[in-house]
């Protein structure tokens, strides 16, 4: 297996090399202004949100896809046009895409003083259009194969409704029928949605060009959703003995009154437990994109330093890439199983009954 | 940095709406259609494997029963036929018994018989005898008592033959 790994690095480096030589010589001071590429820039707007979706370079020509700006403006009330107005006009119908330090890379409008201001925005952007498709996505396979079970019964036909099935089942049986419990019933298709949602989007992510490549399970507007919402399922259907636990827990009393320690403690929890969620998937994403792109920029940093050098690098880059994808492929359904696996484990907690009713 | 890590009002919006269209959808239509039909399926399954292993103990039973019948049915036949047997050597014996002592009553009779007619024959030989004595001494006395001298001869003769007993 390492073997392949090598020739296959070495064959990619030698499709490369050719095609960087000639860029190399082609305009030096083009590729030197590009190589200077600030890469923390570069990482940066690519794991961010954007009003376009960026595909491609070729030339001088951004080929991108414009996505629809929807903002409203207390001013001059809602604004519905192309991202790619921006192309033509840096200032569109009093909105510009900020370069301040505040508001940077976000639509403002430019008030007459000349200071920005954030609109209400909700543009459709990358994020949202990901969010879209992987969603759509979602609902067709599932939903197609809950038909194909609903047509034919109990032994559907075709390897896709297996295979889903078997995923669906593993997820089932060895996570939310475990974490959760007694009811676990109850939870598992939230459960199973929650899982799949991360999961789909994670490995859409993975897909560099169009319909994937948008960060956004690494986004934290998402996770924050996700997260929030787990916090909301486990507090509203919390038990009796649930709040009990927190509010007056079995400790001895000088560890609740009069200074309630526990009490506090564990109502932190209540709000640490996901916001961990929240930050564990978040970072696991950013950071995943994170280095692939930073992999990929260093083929472009190593440009300016000869022939051997870059050559050398890019091998190294293309293999690391490579690897780190594989790495990705495991964190994405990784990712998807903790947040579920956590998910579950305080629905649970939240379901706990009395443990002296448990023991009598 | 700070735009990533704060939340945007836009994909909020956004989020909400997709996500919570997906999970109306899937928690709604699509997972517990196959969550309930993989369950159906399980319970089936289990089921069947319960009937089928019912089956086989039901099958095991029967086959044993058979097999004991049979084995009954066998050492029936076989006393049937040894009963028979021994019937059958009964009644011959029996048969054979009956036949001896009928042979023998038979020839009980017939001795008998012959000897009433070995008696009889004696019988009639005897008076047959008698009467030719008779005869035979009628013709003999009245050939000796042809004479006076001898007639007397033999009344005295008779006479003292008489005398005798009275003696």
């Amino acid at each position: 297996m390492s073997n392949f790994f090598r020739i296959f690095g070495l064959l990619l480096a030698l499709l490369f090399l050719p095609s960087t030589l000639v860029e190399g010589s082609a305009s030096s001071s083009d590729v030197n202004q590009e190589s200077e590429l600030n890469v923390k820039e570069f990482i940066l707007h690519h794991v961010a949100d954007a009003y376009e979706w960026h595909i491609t370079r070729i030339g001088t020509k951004q080929i991108t896809i414009p996505l629809p700006v929807i903002v409203y403006s207390k001013y001059t009330g809602w604004h519905v046009f192309l991202s790619s107005r921006f192309h033509e006009n840096v200032v569109y119908q009093g909105f510009a895409i900020s370069k301040s330090e505040k508001f940077t890379g976000k639509i403002v409008e430019i008030e007459q003083s000349g200071t920005e201001r954030r609109p209400f925005d909700i543009s459709l952007t990358k994020n949202a259009l990901s969010l879209i498709i992987s969603s759509s996505l979602l609902i067709l396979v599932f939903m197609s194969v809950a038909k194909s079970y609903k047509k034919q019964g109990f032994y559907p036909k075709g390897k896709f409704v297996a295979f889903t099935e078997m995923f669906v089942m593993n997820i089932y049986e060895e996570v939310i029928k475990p974490c959760v419990g007694k009811d676990y019933k109850r939870y598992a298709p939230y459960l199973l949605t929650l899982f799949f949602f991360i999961f789909i989007n994670n490995i859409l992510g993975l897909i560099p060009v169009f319909p994937g490549g948008a960060n956004v399970t690494g986004n934290i507007t998402i996770t924050f959703v996700l997260a929030f919402i787990t916090f909301l399922i486990v507090n509203i259907t919390g038990t009796k003995e649930y709040w009990k636990e927190i509010l007056w827990p079995d400790v001895p009393v000088w560890l609740k009154a009069p200074i309630p320690f526990m009490p506090v403690i564990e109502l932190a929890g209540i709000f640490m437990k996901p916001f961990a969620l929240m930050i564990r998937l978040f970072a696991n994403m950013l950071a995943g994109h994170s280095i692939t792109l930073a992999l990929v920029s260093v083929i472009f940093v190593t440009a300016k330093m000869g022939a051997a050098t870059h050559t050398g690098m890019t091998a190294l880059s293309v293999f690391f890439s490579v690897f780190l994808g594989f790495v990705e492929l495991l964190v994405a359904y990784i990712q998807a199983y903790v947040f579920t696996m956590l998910t579950a484990v305080f629905i649970g907690l939240g379901r706990v009954e009395s443990h002296k009713k448990a023991k009598v | 940095m700070s735009s990533l890590l704060t939340p945007d009002t836009g994909l909020l919006f956004w989020m909400l709406l997709t996500f919570g269209v997906v999970v109306f959808v899937l928690v709604k239509f699509g997972f517990p259609v196959i969550l309930k039909m993989v369950e159906e399926r399980k319970t089936y399954i289990e089921e069947s494997l319960l009937m089928a292993e019912k089956a086989r103990e039901e099958l095991e039973k029967v086959s044993i029963e058979s097999t004991s019948m049979l084995e009954n049915a066998r050492k029936e036949q076989l006393k049937i036929i040894n009963d028979a047997s021994k019937t059958s050597q009964q009644v011959i014996k029996e048969a054979r018994e009956l036949a001896k002592k009928e042979a023998i009553k038979i020839i009980e009779d017939a001795r008998s018989e012959v000897l009433a007619e070995k008696e009889n024959a004696l019988r009639e030989i005897r008076l047959i005898i008698a009467d030719l004595s008779v005869d035979i001494a009628e013709k003999l006395i009245k050939t000796q008592l042809d004479n006076q001298k001898s007639q007397d001869e033999m009344i005295h003769r008779l006479l003292d033959d008489i005398n005798i007993p009275k003696s």
